[in-house]
């Protein structure tokens, strides 16, 4: 137990130690499955840029791909910042626009017909996001609205029914799919593997698209907790507006927290709720490191086994009816 | 059983559990029971705004009014009255 540990205590751990294993990691998973080196999306992103670090340092500059695949719908911050990274770390890079193939695929026309279902008005020209909203009391009903902006500065704000919220969500899974897509591509050219970016925190509340953000052949940084990965990212020399970018979805058109889409509080109080869930320490810690009060800790707590619950099935591989076991690893 | 207590099970046995009603009450709690998830609240909600003609407002999403047959029925009863 640890009643009087800091916030920093808690999830204090080794930096230089933790960078050396996850380079050995994986050096060793590139030589096992014969691939020469790692490609990488980059966002600009805390995650992506520790990841993309963790790979030089890991196998070298020449070895690492990143990519950069903005669409017309992402931060303008979000391509100089990816570029500056590339720079910084003087890996290889490409630019792929992604706003092409979402046309192609229909995005931008499911979209604007599901967003229709609740407000009738909007328009492809407008700009918008989700929003989840939490009720009730330590057990809770989490539902979701569409928030519009028209060109004019007009908002609208309307709760989305079954169909328009699944709608939504299933056009904007195009976004992530379509940039796991071009990194299998250039990860085949190059006969790299990719390396995925999520945190703990996003793995293991399902905070990603199945076969989208979340498909890769390693995810380095999967374990640690995002106050962690700051912490690594100080220690590999990450830039500090990199450092100091707030999270972001990035995923749809009017700037979105990743604490208004998806977890409860912002990821600081997020990290230590859930370590403190892990590891079984009692409310009160956790409540005092957190700057929260008791109750709200085991609400969070029961958010947490409610995501676990919900988005076990993103975590996990095809289903066979009977099992092959010549081929199962 | 009320006639909406029945169909409520109904929609929630066929909607959720495919058709295996074992062990759910009228007081069993869907939170609880990881019976429904934020995606089934909104199915449920469709369905009672459809079937009951009534328009579920944003404070009343509350494990109050819809985390059981009980308080279901009771919500209905309240928004009908």
């Amino acid at each position: 137990m640890h009643p009087e540990k800091t916030a920093s205590d808690l999830l204090a751990f080794d930096c230089a130690a933790e960078t050396d294993r996850i380079a050995a990691s994986l050096r060793a998973y590139l030589q096992k499955n014969r691939r020469r080196g790692l490609v990488l999306g980059l966002s600009g992103g805390i995650d992506s840029t520790v990841t993309a670090a963790l790979a030089v340092r890991a196998v070298g500059a020449e070895r690492v791909f990143g990519l950069h695949m903005p669409e017309c719908q992402s931060e303008d911050a979000t391509l100089v910042l990816s570029r500056s990274v590339a720079r910084w770390l003087a890996i290889p890079d490409a630019l792929e626009d992604i706003t092409p193939l979402l046309e192609a695929a229909g995005f931008f026309r499911r979209y604007v017909e599901a967003a229709r279902k609740v407000i009738p008005e909007f328009e492809n020209s407008w700009k918008s996001k989700v929003v989840i909203h939490a009720t009730g009391g330590s057990q809770t009903f989490s539902y979701f609205s569409l928030v519009g902006q028209s060109p004019d500065g007009r908002n609208v704000t309307a709760r989305l029914s079954l169909e328009a919220y699944l709608e939504i969500v299933a056009a904007t899974n195009f976004k992530q799919r379509t940039r796991k897509m071009l990194e299998y591509y250039h990860a085949d050219r190059l006969n790299f593997a990719v390396a995925g970016t999520p945190n703990r925190l996003e793995y293991d509340q399902g905070f990603f698209v199945k076969n989208g953000d979340g498909a890769a052949d390693i995810k380095p940084i999967a374990h640690l907790y995002k106050t962690q990965v700051y912490r690594l990212a100080e220690y590999l020399g990450v830039p500090a507006e990199i450092r100091q970018r707030p999270p972001t979805t990035d995923t749809y058109s009017l700037p979105q927290g990743q604490d208004e889409f998806y977890f409860a509080l912002p990821y600081q109080q997020m990290d230590l709720c859930l370590f403190g869930k892990n590891r079984g320490l009692p409310a009160d810690t956790i409540a005092k490191a957190a700057g929260l009060d008791v109750p709200m800790v085991e609400r969070v707590w029961a958010d947490i086994d409610r995501k676990r619950a919900t988005t076990h099935y993103l975590h996990l591989k095809p289903a066979l009816v009977e099992s092959v076991p010549e081929v199962s690893s | 059983m009320s006639d909406t207590k029945r169909e409520i099970r109904h929609f929630i046995v066929e909607t959720f559990l495919f058709g295996q009603d074992s062990g759910l009450t009228d007081e069993t709690s869907f939170l609880e029971q990881g019976i429904v998830d934020s995606t089934g609240v909104l199915e449920l909600v469709a369905h009672l705004e459809k079937t009951y003609a009534i328009k579920v407002k944003d404070e009343e999403l509350t494990p109050d009014n819809l985390d059981s047959i009980n308080s279901i029925a009771d919500f209905l009863a309240k928004k009908r009255a």
